[in-house]
């Protein structure tokens, strides 16, 4: 691989340019010379300089800011226009200062900063939440600006297209529940309760958890990817100039479309789950069909079917709420998109389970 | 000695049935600052993504270098396409990569350099667009300008033969649209670099047009190829002329 020929001589840096002087590596040797405290001038001949590429004009560029910083000379004759042009152009603006780097701050500075991110964080999901129950009564009225074409469309997003999903993960984990717990019933010779452990482990909360987990993972995501590309085309900018509350126009919507959706879904994921577990009853592990509908039908209870359902209720409005949230406050590009979908998506499912937590907490007091 | 870089024969542009350019023939020869101009809707951005390889045509083919290019196999494609950069409209850089990492991605991908050449071959691609020195910078923190500029100096990493620039100017203020027109020439005239350049923006098709085609929306076709310049002393139909004085002279008809 060619490189330029360079020699000092009377503090002198000479570089010599000729042949084919293409794809060159950054000679080391050669900007170690001028860096040099000798060297005090730069030089560069041109003699039958052949072919040149980017790289020699890098190069040359390199000797050009290393003379500027260490003010030597530099000068250049011969050189070809087109490579004579290109220098001309790399040098016309002047480099820009490096930018400013952000001291980092004492430990206790930090940890207070960051207790008053979470707070104001807080603060600001409570008033999103809040304005968007309140637009939820505006919403049984009629009196938002919210468009009816909107929310037809989220609840075909959140309900049909969600159905095959749903059902197949709710039936998929009624089948786990059922052979997890024929192991441990098989021992006693019971069975048969796999029906009932099923049917009550799905309608009271797998079911609900299991439409949840699917749903923010399917529609919560696609909420703040929705909403936070609408932030970087400007759509949501659009929206507040002209007066129109996001809120109302955007959140409402679906919102409205997943809180009717998510306890449908959860009826759903109750059957199905209840149909697994009824598949692995019968036909694994033998227990008679009209035996295993008797027991699933005794677990059954409305309570518990209520409970449930009430499960989904709350959490279409965390999933909706959650994806959102996220996506009209979404950074306005990609990578602020992307951490928009993960934070809906986790924030929705960290949110339903601290939910259930306080649900639970509240039946047992109550005796639910 | 002028060659043909690219060559367009019976090309036809459409999205399934429907149809956006009827058929274009063309020549880019080497060197040149070729304007694919027209009015909104008539298929320049369509058409520029035919040439880039992102959609195919829908009739006829195209010739890069001598090689017809929707009949190559991939391999061949791939080597075609090291040799043409593209500038996208709003720059296309990615949002998560300093600028500097933007222009070193290709460097790395396609060439064995060391990473103290590449090092040094980005500091020269950022300071040929003016802009030494913001090598840390994310795209996210520089203006609309900056970005486009930015992206040219990733599309001239590899040093291109072509390169392709969709709507230079658009969203640009004057002083900035111009840095970019002097920028596009000083290129063109450094490197020999071909420029393929889709925009509607008379000054800048003036400024730098040394060839061109302008293609008409009602009639879904080309309707004149030639410099710039010279269309507007002969046109060679109203809409032709009309696009190239806005329309002054309906005005004055008025």
């Amino acid at each position: 691989m060619a490189t330029p020929d360079f020699e000092i001589k009377s503090s002198v840096l000479t570089v010599r340019l000729g042949g084919n002087l293409t794809h060159v590596e950054s000679p080391a040797a050669l900007f170690q010379a001028a860096q040099n405290l000798e060297t005090k001038k730069i030089s560069v001949l041109t003699e039958g300089l052949k072919a040149w590429d980017s790289t020699l004009v890098s190069i040359l560029f390199e000797l050009q800011n290393i003379s500027h910083a260490r003010k030597i000379g530099f000068e250049a004759k011969g050189l070809p226009q087109g490579l004579a042009r290109l220098l001309a152009l790399a040098q016309a603006v002047p480099q820009h200062v490096d930018k400013v780097v952000v001291e980092k701050e004492p430990l206790l500075d930090r940890l207070g900063s960051w207790g008053i991110n979470l707070f104001n964080i807080f603060l600001k999901g409570w008033h999103f939440t809040a304005e968007n129950l309140a637009a939820l009564g505006r919403f049984a009225t009629g009196k938002t600006a919210a468009r009816k074409v909107d929310f037809l469309f989220a609840l075909e997003d959140c309900g049909p297209k969600a159905l095959g999903i749903v059902s197949l993960i709710s039936f998929m984990v009624g089948l786990i529940l059922a052979f997890v717990g024929a192991i441990q019933l098989k021992t006693f010779g019971a069975q048969v309760y796999v029906a009932s452990l099923v049917t009550i482990g799905m309608i009271r909360i797998m079911g609900a958890i299991m439409a949840g987990i699917i749903m923010a993972g399917r529609t919560g995501a696609s909420f703040a990817a929705t909403l936070g590309t609408m932030q970087v085309n400007e759509e949501i900018d659009a929206l507040k100039t002209m007066g129109v509350p996001v809120s109302e126009f955007l959140v409402l919507p679906r919102l409205a479309a997943l809180v009717i959706a998510m306890p449908i879904l959860t009826m759903l994921a109750d059957f199905m789950g209840m149909l697994g577990g009824a598949f692995v009853g019968v036909l694994l592990l033998d227990i008679p069909a009209v035996e295993y509908w008797r027991y699933s039908w005794q677990a059954w209870g409305l309570t518990n079917f209520f409970v449930g359902l009430f499960h989904g209720f709350v959490f279409g409005f965390i999933i909706s709420l959650c994806g959102c949230y996220y996506g009209i406050n979404s950074g306005r590009n990609a990578d602020g998109v992307g951490v928009a979908t993960t934070k809906a998506v986790v924030a929705g499912i960290v949110w339903m389970i601290i939910a259930t937590g306080f649900i639970t907490f509240c039946c047992e007091r109550l005796g639910i | 000695m002028t060659t043909d870089k690219i060559v367009a024969k019976n090309l036809q542009v459409a999205y399934g049935p429907k149809v956006i350019i009827k058929t274009a023939d063309f020549a880019v020869k080497q060197n040149d600052i070729f304007i694919i101009m027209g009015g909104s809707g008539s298929g320049k951005s369509s058409l520029l993504r035919v040439l880039t390889g992102l959609m195919p045509p829908a009739k006829g083919t195209f010739w890069v270098d001598g090689t017809d290019y929707p009949a190559a196999d991939d391999e061949t494609k791939l080597e075609i396409m090291k040799k043409v950069g593209i500038l996208y409209q709003s720059g296309g850089l990615f949002s998560s990569m300093t600028l500097a990492e933007n222009v070193a991605l290709p460097l790395q991908k396609y060439t064995d350099y060391s990473p103290a050449t590449i090092d040094e071959l980005v500091n020269l691609k950022l300071a040929l667009v003016g802009l030494n020195g913001y090598n840390d910078y994310y795209p996210a923190e520089i203006s609309g300008g900056m970005k486009k500029r930015a992206g040219l100096a990733r599309a001239l990493a590899l040093d291109p033969e072509i390169v392709y620039f969709d709507e230079p100017s658009a969203g640009l203020d004057p002083i900035s649209s111009t840095r970019l027109d002097n920028l596009m020439k000083d290129i063109n005239q450094s490197l020999g670099t071909t420029l393929v350049v889709v925009t509607h923006e008379l000054d800048s098709i003036f400024a730098i047009g040394t060839n061109g085609i302008f293609l008409d929306a009602a009639s879904k076709s080309l309707t004149a190829h030639g410099n710039p310049h010279d269309l507007l002393k002969n046109p060679p139909n109203e809409t032709v002329y009309n696009f190239l004085t806005r329309g002054k002279e309906d005005e004055k008809t008025a």
